[in-house]
């Protein structure tokens, strides 16, 4: 499989403050891969660099053999982006707006009315094409942008938090949509996103925290290094049964927003040796799979939920 | 490719910019109605030192009208640069495959045809104020404001470029751009003001303008053109200077 995003070395400096701190790693053509991270992670930073609004402080950004950084002029040919505010004009209609971006992606002449039908028809704006997008809703002018992103067949499409200000439906709709993208055209999707829901349906995950890449893969095997099952324990001292598990049972106990947190495999049989050995103390407790904020957790020591 | 995606950018500026009809009252009704109420006012009483006294403060301020709706209008079409970047459609604008001269280019020929249209509009309607429109000489007059409006939408690109808020360049507008206006000869002439005054309306490009303007509508453009080229060299330059603004990479 090519490559479609390779990104070496990666730091971002603003002012004193570190936003990127070498970050490497590459995205397959044909994948849809989320950037996850808490707001403030560096998603952000990241995904201006890639879009070329930004450069970086230092390192490479290498979309499908073009140096991004050296030549943003070429390297856009390539992409299409989605912000995370819209970039449509709310005085133009929807068509007046498509028109436009394709113009600006040297897309003209004939063929372009039926490319604009047929996006049109692809995102159910059909029925508003001729409406200004200042009087659409919010979803259907997230359509639009998106209409407007895919317009030109780029063979890379980065967006930053797309299924912000969406409804759970819209937002499952957005994924099925970039999806079919990917199955019919072959399109390499990249997005940030601080959705654990949304990064677990992706193909691959990166998870960005402070500015360094802490995990990459695929959302099973990251979840499945996680190491069994997760076990999550109220209690009345959480640091204290800590130190008290640790000395017992031998096992690492972490206290994570407030509630203690353990690693193992078999987790069940776990539960009632817990519950016996300190009676009185536990409260709740519950086993679960792992998820990709296990995941964040296991490599950060923090929660995701909490940070973000 | 890059003629595509300035005439894209070109038309989605006019577009814009006629669908908002405020920025229309505001950039042609407002000169109109300063030259009506001016002209009207002042009248007879007006005596230009060394002008022809028959003609009245009304004519007298006709081609000052027209500067003033030239630059109204390019001010306001380049404030719309501010609110692309506040509304986002800037940065996919950025972020496409079109080179940034062509976003200059697309900017100031978008102000300038509207700043000539806004123009054409104001001396088709002037007659019915009593003023006397020299038909014959308004292709020379026209290529007089087509040099001013470059100069004065790229002047006002390269000020509301860095700004993140129209506030700001109103501000500007108020400080710079109407006294610039006021001190190029299009309200009074330079021969009757304090000799200070005169050395700052020498200073001031648009007075150059002014002059090639007013010569222009006497039928007498080649004797101005001289005047004429400064106002060109600065519109040059304003061009060159904001080209390379837009150019630089900056964080958004």
């Amino acid at each position: 499989m090519s490559t479609a995003l390779e990104i070496a070395d990666l730091r971002h400096q603003y002012g004193t403050r570190e936003s990127l701190r070498g970050l490497s790693f590459s995205v397959g053509a044909g994948d849809v891969f989320a950037l996850l991270g808490p707001n403030g992670g560096g998603k952000s930073t990241l995904f201006k660099i890639i879009c070329t609004l930004l450069r970086p402080t230092s390192g490479a950004v290498d979309v499908f053999g073009v140096d991004a950084v050296r030549d943003p002029a070429r390297a856009r040919r390539h992409l299409g982006v989605v912000f995370q505010h819209p970039a449509v004009d709310p005085w133009l209609t929807v068509v007046e707006n498509l028109r436009t971006h394709a113009h600006l992606y040297g897309l003209h002449g004939a063929a372009l009315p039926r490319v604009i039908e047929r996006a049109l028809e692809r995102f159910g704006l059909t029925p508003r094409a001729h409406e200004r997008v200042a009087t659409l809703s919010g979803g259907l002018r997230r359509r639009v942008e998106l209409a407007k992103a895919l317009l030109t067949e780029p063979p890379l499409v980065v967006l930053d938090e797309p299924s912000a200000g969406l409804d759970p439906v819209a937002r499952r709709d957005l994924l099925q949509e970039l999806t079919r993208l990917r199955d019919d055209a072959g399109t390499t999707i990249v997005l940030t996103t601080h959705l654990m829901d949304e990064a677990a349906v992706c193909d691959r995950v990166g998870i960005l925290h402070e500015g360094r890449l802490v995990a990459i893969g695929a959302p099973d095997a990251l979840t499945a290094a996680v190491g069994g099952d997760v076990l999550t324990i109220e209690c009345r001292d959480p640091e204290r049964l800590a130190t008290d598990l640790g000395d017992r049972f031998g096992v690492v106990a972490r206290v994570v927003d407030g509630r203690l947190r353990v690693e193992r495999p078999r987790a069940h049989e776990f539960v009632p040796i817990v519950v016996e050995a300190f009676p009185g103390e536990v409260q709740t407790i519950a086993v679960g799979r792992p998820t990709l904020d296990d995941v964040f957790v296991h490599h950060t020591g923090a929660s995701m939920k909490v940070l973000s | 490719m890059t003629g595509h995606a300035v005439a894209a950018l070109w038309r989605r500026d006019v577009l814009r910019f006629l669908r908002q009809r405020s920025r229309v009252i505001g950039s042609l009704g407002t000169p109109v109605l300063f030259w009506i109420l001016l002209g009207s006012g002042l009248g007879q009483s007006f005596q230009p030192a060394g002008g022809s006294t028959d003609a009245g403060y009304l004519e007298f301020f006709l081609p000052g009208t027209l500067a003033l709706i030239v630059l109204f209008t390019a001010v306001f079409s380049t404030i719309s640069v501010i609110e692309d970047r506040q509304e986002g459609f800037l940065q996919g604008v950025l972020v496409a495959p079109v080179p940034r001269a062509a976003i200059v280019v697309a900017k100031v020929s978008a102000s300038t045809s509207l700043a000539l249209a806004h123009a054409a509009v104001f001396l088709a309607i002037a007659p019915i104020a009593g003023a006397a429109v020299p038909w014959l000489s308004l292709p020379a007059a026209f290529a007089v404001l087509l040099v001013m409006g470059v100069a004065l939408s790229a002047l006002g690109l390269l000020i509301a470029w860095p700004l993140s808020s129209t506030q700001g360049f109103h501000a500007i507008m108020n400080l710079l751009l109407i006294p610039m206006w006021l001190l190029s000869g299009a309200v009074f002439p330079a021969d009757g003001a304090t000799a200070w005054m005169q050395a700052v309306m020498a200073a001031n490009p648009l007075t150059y303008g002014m002059t090639a303007l007013r010569a222009a509508l006497d039928g007498q453009l080649a004797s101005a053109l001289p005047t004429l080229g400064v106002m060109a060299a600065f519109g040059a330059a304003t061009l060159i200077a904001a080209t390379v603004l837009v150019s630089i990479p900056r964080e958004e």
